[in-house]
């Protein structure tokens, strides 16, 4: 007992502590200490969030902490306690309504977890127990179980790999399940360990449990029969993620390192943190003025009560006497019960009913992005995929795109195009015979002026075919064996154009790589692949070289480079790296450079990415420095990168240059005619990339986010370096001089008026590198931080475009933060594709990933995710405007909706002595807002197109028209809210001045004042529904139906509600009232009157906003057929709008 | 093959209605609808109006406040004293005769019967006739659910018990000669307050439905002896008493007290007033009005002016509207 405790708590002090240790198989390192099993969780996932017994009560609690729904649970609770005018079941009744389908829904979907759940929790594994094999539920894994998968299944917790069926010790896997990428990956099993596992006596030193995939730090201590132990180092490449998949691999044995709720991927499905759309926030300060309006409503009734009650004979007359409770009751009690009373009375102003509503519009609308067949690819054949449905009208209000080029704006479809060695330029031709021929020719490939030495080249080839980490696709499972006949038969066969190589292709985590291998290829030196550390290559002469392949020093962002050390045959150990110029000029003789740069500025300039390639020879006792501090380096626990990178850099020095390479990477269809609608749309457009400068800028002139006369304003290292001055002055100078250029010298900026005018003034385009922008964001001297900011953001927000080159993937992020949290905090909208994308997506309001080559992360973290940047277009134009126009609708008339059935209730106050009289009954009061009134609304929010798409794709400028939130400012809400107040009014005393004389029928008879509420409920159901009628310029038979079947729905209930005796109410007030009023003419007249006197303001008001319309519309088929969607800048150059206008005719 | 088959799964479905692409109207309102729209609503509401206003006229009402506050008025003297029974006379003459049925209504003013607790003070089953509910009233009748001696009180509550009991009867005066006019009370309530909502106990006797229970305070007869001419006018089915149940909604209002079917020819009435209903301690008034009715009811001059006058506004803006779109419009358009 006492020991299982203590055992608890040391479990828990090793939770505490960084590392974890885990006893493989449950051996204890020494046989002669006792061996305390430390306790871990077991291996059971719980993704559900309710069991059979805390459902109820989790959910109810999880629900009211909603602020709209607590506050329908007080009121309600108000209800139940305070005698008020109405039933706790006219607020109790919706509440209910909301709060089960809420919870049924979220039931559902935890069953379906639960489901899930236990499915992965029964699954049965194989556990090597002592040297048998046992058959277990998987839930029951503990850690250090060595556990055995066999092939295509799916690893049930995180295994570190100890022995594999394959020869080389590695096994194959894909992690589709976790992140979408679909390619095999390689793991290895732990260096060295016996191959007897029974035997096996290690323990594994590793990191507490933390959610990133692709990191993870251990080391294991194998002991053996009292040796001192030897330590492995245990990287992510030991690490079997469960949820991932055995491929191509019979067998694998591992031991439990995370297991259940402490597995990556367990860890990796806590929510991400949730985005609020601006619509939201105009709802919250809507409610707010709603809410004083509640309750100034309640406090003006409460104080008129009392001052009417003061004059003598109104308090108590001798008809309504009180009880002797009421009269013994505490005044100021009293005042409050009645303040309470009365905020009963008018609180359906705020309808539970509008969340409901607003919640199935965004989810059900949300389905016409996936739905679109538009954004279907057929390449990858996916269509868009919608991660959240919260910010659908957001994408109706982006004000600022930032793109990342690699992948976004350009395909990331790699093709070599040419290199250069020593300075000597090597072009390649797409011409197959050509190729062949030279090729097979020893001589070098398309000599353009002059050749370097042939030994230059071939260094040059085989650093391209060593320095990499690509791996060589294995076609099929049964051809893995014979792979190696079959490229000896194709060395052998030269002239076979295509290897099958080439065919079934190279696989690499980027896109580069396969370009470089592959172009390597072209000029004869192929790469066979890479089988137990020794890579082959196929020279040009049909040599099949072997390199020993020591260490990889892996490529990072920061560095920007990568090497490789290898061993030849001769004995020879060499270095090769290649990485971005700048990072490797500096690590190179200074004398070879200047051949190198003129070629590699002028590929940059031409948009290609280029990549320099260097390398030394290692001499036996420089590797044996290197050897040890990268095995030390890697064994550390702690700061493991840092001390990483810094033997890196040691390593990658005194290199000598051998040449560049320039990879084209082609932009992404019609990303030039995207770029442009969206800048005609008003959207300000900034690349975010990591490359260089001159590749960067090529790219965003082919996008034609910069013009040929648009002016740059370069704020990057190069610029700095001018005057010789410290940087920091300079870049201060330079950003005044810009200042003065941008902000000030411009024309005065305001508002929308600008937005569209701006075409007589001059453009810029800014740019800026990563450098320069951490020197602004964090500068010498605090003090001119922000001035420094807010002098940048100035000048950006004056600039068209804006190119951020050379950005870490936390810059990406640091600079849609800085914009986001600028004056008047506009909408951004991030778009990108790939991991160093991630940050800014998550960073910005909205966040899209496309489904492109560099994995699935970009898209699992994005709001939406699309297939191509063209789609961003209609996401934004068409379906963003939609959805904003018909959100921003449903938002406002909602709120006008209540206004107006809220307010004949107050004004009758005045006419029943403040006695909290309801005006309708309590099943109008309950079904107004859940029957009579919100299909119409809902359909209208689903289906409304105010312009058809055709019309809002091909004019951009349309989107100008809603942007800043324009329908849900205070301007509309103030209109909305009068016309409420107005209608409000006129419903309430073009009754009251009927009932002036209350017999209304042919035979003499009176009505009583639930047919006064009856009428006047009347009325308003139809006019508010006929209000939306009219609103309504998108007509399909949905609409129809909704419309005029709630209309009906409504006559049918009050008919039936009226025509029988209800036993369970206990007063018939309505029986026979709609029927009595409907034989009346005098009530049919008036119902007629109001309902029209409602609208016809409204009528007038479209047709003397018409001359205005029909010029807009007028216009547009003019406009669409002179440029789909030129920019109003392109209009003050005749000659670029027509050239460009021609185009996009051609293209669409 | 199968790749077909996965791209089929994938790609959305090609309908109507996902690609948001369903057959729609798309209503314009131009010019040429709303104009001569305008002009049919303006004639049609214009003519609706006249009707109504003519109709309106044509209905005659006399109107007599009888409160008794003025010292002139002839049931001043009723005001002062507690007396339980005052009569007093209201002398009138009629010059233009009141043709086809006479409405009589009596009007209280400043009398709410829409208060909150008093329009729920009563008990609906007790009135449906279930005598379980004799004997405990519902709570909502407080504090006319029982008496003093706890004795339940049926027909409970503030509604039954503030019942008007002034009563009328009219006089044609012919020189010394008094005729009473008769009056009809029938069929002045609901028909389905009188038919299905309200029902008497089915007890033989109605009276033994009332044992142990004791009459309203404010009332001088219990409820079965409120007409004990007519047994289809007793108890809770008693016409006057369905009429006071159906609460007004405004505190100024009229409720029907009998009908006179031969009109009121030209010549001098007098009214004797049972003067019981006191109203002056909540600053009331009480009235009485003879009136004629017309198919839209009583006189009520606002509808037909109402009418009128958002016909006019309708014709007036369709003109505006013409000059607008004539001068802007349509040169434009050629």
């Amino acid at each position: 007992m006492l020991r299982r405790r203590l055992n608890r708590l040391l479990g828990g002090d090793e939770r505490r502590v960084d590392s974890r240790t885990i006893y493989v198989g449950h051996r204890s390192s020494s046989p002669s200490e006792a061996f305390i099993p430390p306790k871990f969780c077991d291996n059971r996932i719980v993704s559900s969030k309710y069991t059979v017994w805390n459902f109820l009560p989790k959910n109810l609690f999880e629900q009211f902490r909603r602020i709209a729904n607590f506050y329908f649970l007080i009121i309600f609770l108000v209800q139940v306690i305070v005698d008020t005018p109405t039933s706790p079941v006219t607020s109790g009744l919706p509440l209910f309504f909301v709060i089960t389908v809420t919870a049924i829904k979220q039931g559902y979907e935890d069953w379906l977890r639960h489901k899930a759940d236990y499915e992965v929790n029964k699954y049965p594994v194989t556990v090597l127990e002592e040297g048998r094999k046992i058959r277990k539920e998987s839930e029951k894994i503990k850690v250090g179980d060595v556990v055995e998968v066999e092939e295509d299944e799916t690893f049930p917790c995180d295994l570190i790999l100890l022995q594999s069926t394959r020869d080389d010790d590695t096994c194959f896997v894909t992690t589709a399940s976790l992140d979408g990428e679909s390619n095999h990956k390689t793991h290895y099993t732990v260096p060295d360990t016996e191959k007897d596992l029974d035997s096996l006596n290690a323990t594994i030193e590793c990191e507490q449990p933390q959610p990133d995939l692709y990191k993870f730090v251990g080391r294991m201590h194998i002991y053996k029969n009292e040796q001192e132990p030897a330590v492995r180092s245990l990287g992510p490449e030991n690490l079997l993620l469960k949820g991932a998949t055995l491929k191509n691999t019979q067998k694998i044995y591992g031991v439990a390192v995370y297991t259940g709720m402490e597995t990556k991927m367990a860890l990796n499905y806590q929510g991400k943190s949730q985005k609020r759309s601006a619509v939201e926030k105009s709802i919250n300060a809507f409610l707010l003025v709603y809410l004083c309006i509640l309750v100034s409503k309640a406090l003006v009734c409460t104080t008129l009560k009392y001052v009417w009650q003061s004059k003598p004979g109104q308090d108590e007359p001798w008809y309504n006497e009180k009880t002797q409770r009421e009269k013994d009751t505490n005044l100021y009690l009293k005042m409050f019960t009645d303040f309470l009373s009365f905020m009963v009375l008018f609180n359906f102003i705020i309808p539970v009913s509008m969340y409901v509503t607003v919640e199935m519009q965004k989810f059900l609308g949300s389905f016409f992005i996936t739905w679109d067949k538009d954004f279907f690819d057929p390449e990858i054949k996916e269509g868009a995929l919608v991660n959240t449905s919260d910010l659908n009208e957001e994408l109706g209000q982006v004000e600022y795109v930032f793109t990342d080029k690699t992948g976004t704006l350009t395909q990331n479809n790699m093709e070599f195009i040419e290199c250069c060695i020593d300075g000597f330029q090597y072009k390649y031709r797409d011409a197959n015979s050509e190729l062949d021929g030279l090729c097979v020719t020893d001589g070098p490939v398309n000599k353009v002026q002059q050749k370097a030495g042939r030994e230059r080249e071939e260094l040059f080839l085989r650093a391209l075919c060593l320095c990499h980490t690509v791996q060589v696709k294995e076609p099929t499972e049964q051809n893995q064996r014979d792979g190696l006949d079959q490229v000896d038969s194709f060395g052998v066969d030269s002239e076979v154009p295509h290897s099958p190589q080439e065919q079934t292709g190279f696989i690499a985590s980027s896109p580069d790589e396969v370009a470089l291998v592959k172009g390597a290829m072209r000029y004869g030196f192929t790469f066979l692949g890479l089988e137990s550390k020794t890579m082959k290559i196929l020279t040009r002469s049909n040599d099949v070289e072997m390199y020993e392949l020591l260490h990889v020093l892996n490529f990072d962002p920061v560095r920007r480079r990568m090497s490789v050390i290898v061993r030849s045959k001769s004995g020879d150990t060499l270095l090769f790296c290649k990485g971005a110029d700048s990072s490797i000029f500096p690590r190179v003789r200074q004398e070879e450079v200047e051949r190198i740069r003129m070629n590699v500025e002028r590929n940059a300039t031409e948009g290609y990415r280029t990549l320099c390639v260097a390398y030394k020879y290692l001499s036996a006792e420089e590797y044996a420095q290197a050897d040890a501090g990268l095995r030390e380096a890697r064994l550390s626990l702690q700061d493991r990168e840092e001390k990483l990178i810094t033997v890196y850099n040691q390593v990658e020095t005194g290199m000598s240059l051998i040449g560049a390479t320039a990879v084209e990477d082609r932009l992404q269809e019609e990303a030039a005619e995207t770029m442009e609608a969206l800048q005609g749309a008003g959207i300000k457009v900034w690349v975010l990339t990591g490359d260089k400068m001159e590749t960067a800028k090529s790219t965003c002139y082919a996008c034609r986010l910069f013009q040929r006369n648009t002016e740059l304003l370069e704020l990057t290292v190069r610029t700095l370096e001018d005057g010789g001055r410290r940087r920091e002055e300079r870049m201060h100078e330079l950003l005044l001089e810009y200042h003065k250029k941008a902000v000030q010298d411009a024309p005065p900026v305001k508002g929308g008026v600008t937005r569209t005018w701006s075409s007589a003034t001059q453009d810029y385009g800014f740019i800026i590198d990563g450098a320069t922008l951490s020197m602004v964001l964090n500068p010498s001297s605090e003090s001119n931080s922000s001035r420094y900011k807010n002098l940048f953001l100035q000048i950006c927000q004056n600039c068209t475009s804006v190119l951020c080159c050379r950005m870490a993937p936390l810059q990406k992020a640091q600079i849609v933060k800085m914009v986001k949290n600028s004056k008047g905090s506009p909408i951004t909208l991030s778009i990108g594709d790939g991991a160093n994308d991630v940050s800014m997506i998550l960073e910005a309001h909205v966040g899209i990933g496309i489904k492109g080559k560099e994995g699935r992360q970009a898209v699992r973290n994005s709001d939406y995710a699309l297939p191509k940047l063209k789609h961003l277009k209609k996401l934004l134009l068409a379906h963003g405007h939609l959805y904003y126009v018909r959100i921003a609708h449903l938002v406002q008339y909602f709120f006008y909706k209540n206004l107006c059935f809220i307010l004949p209730q107050f004004l009758y106050q005045f006419f029943c002595g403040y006695s909290q009289q309801p005006l309708y009954d309590a099943a109008y009061l309950t079904m107004y807002n859940i029957c009579f009134t919100s299909m119409p609304i809902l359909a209208y929010s689903l289906l409304e197109q105010h312009i058809c798409m055709e019309v809002l794709l091909d004019n951009s400028t349309l989107y100008r028209d809603i942007a800043k939130n324009a329908m849900l400012r205070w301007g509309p809400f103030l209109y909305w809210t009068l016309l409420g107040v107005f209608h409000g009014l006129l419903f309430f005393f073009g009754v009251r001045y009927l009932f002036s004389n209350p017999a209304l029928q042919d035979n003499g008879q009176v009505f009583g004042n639930w047919s006064y509420g009856t009428i006047v409920f009347t009325v308003l159901v139809f006019t508010v529904t006929l209000k939306l009628a009219l609103d309504t310029r998108h007509w399909t038979w949905i609409n129809h139906f909704v419309i005029w079947g709630s209309l009906a729905f409504y006559m049918f209930f009050s008919f039936f509600w009226g025509g029988i005796i209800w036993p369970f109410l206990r007063q018939q007030r309505l029986y026979f009232v709609f029927a009595n009023m409907l034989s009346s003419v005098s009530a049919w007249l008036v119902i007629i009157l109001l309902i029209l006197l409602s609208l016809l303001p409204e009528i007038l008001l479209v047709v003397f906003r018409k001359p205005r319309g029909p010029h807009a519309r007028q216009k547009k088929p003019v406009q669409s057929s002179v440029g789909g969607n030129q920019s109003p800048r392109s209009s003050a150059r005749p000659l670029l709008m027509r050239t460009f206008s021609d185009e996009s005719n051609t293209i669409i | 093959m199968v790749k077909e088959e996965q791209e089929l799964a994938n790609r959305p479905d090609n309908t109507a209605f996902t690609q948001q692409r369903l057959p729609a109207w798309q209503p314009m309102l131009s010019a040429g609808i709303v104009i001569p729209g305008f002009v049919l609503i303006g004639l049609a509401f214009i003519g609706i109006g006249v009707a109504l206003f003519v109709t309106s006229r044509s209905i005659q009402v006399l109107e007599f406040d009888y409160t008794g506050v003025e010292q002139n008025s002839p049931c001043f003297n009723c005001t002062g004293q507690k007396v339980s029974t005052c009569v007093c006379n209201l002398d009138f003459s009629v010059d233009s005769p009141i043709t086809g049925t006479v409405f009589f209504y009596y009007g209280l003013s400043n009398f709410f019967q829409n208060f909150r607790k008093y329009s729920v003070s009563k008990d609906d089953s007790q009135l449906y006739g279930d005598t379980d509910y004799f004997k405990s009233p519902s709570v909502t009748c407080s504090p006319y659910d029982y008496d003093s001696n706890k004795q339940p009180i049926v027909p409970c509550g503030s509604i039954a018990n503030s019942m008007f009991n002034d009563t009328f009867k009219l006089f044609n005066i012919n020189g010394t000669k008094a005729d009473l006019v008769p009056f009809d009370g029938k069929g002045i309530a609901w028909w389905t307050d009188y038919n299905i909502k309200y029902k008497n106990p089915s007890i033989e006797l109605l009276k033994n439905a009332f044992n142990n229970t004791v009459k309203p305070i404010f009332w001088f007869k219990p409820a079965y002896e409120l007409d004990t001419s007519d047994p289809d006018n007793n108890g809770f089915i008693n016409q006057d008493f369905l009429v006071w149940m159906r609460r007004a909604a405004l505190p100024n209002f009229r409720k029907l007290y009998r009908r006179i079917n031969k009109g009121l020819p030209r010549g001098n009435y007098s009214l004797e007033i049972a003067y019981n209903y006191p109203v002056l301690s909540f600053n009331g008034r009480k009235k009485v009005v003879f009136s004629n009715v017309s198919w839209m009811g009583g006189r009520n001059e606002f509808l037909g002016l109402a009418y009128l006058v958002i016909g006019s506004m309708c014709v007036f803006m369709s003109i505006v509207m013409l000059i607008v779109y004539a001068k802007f419009k349509f040169p434009e358009e050629d």
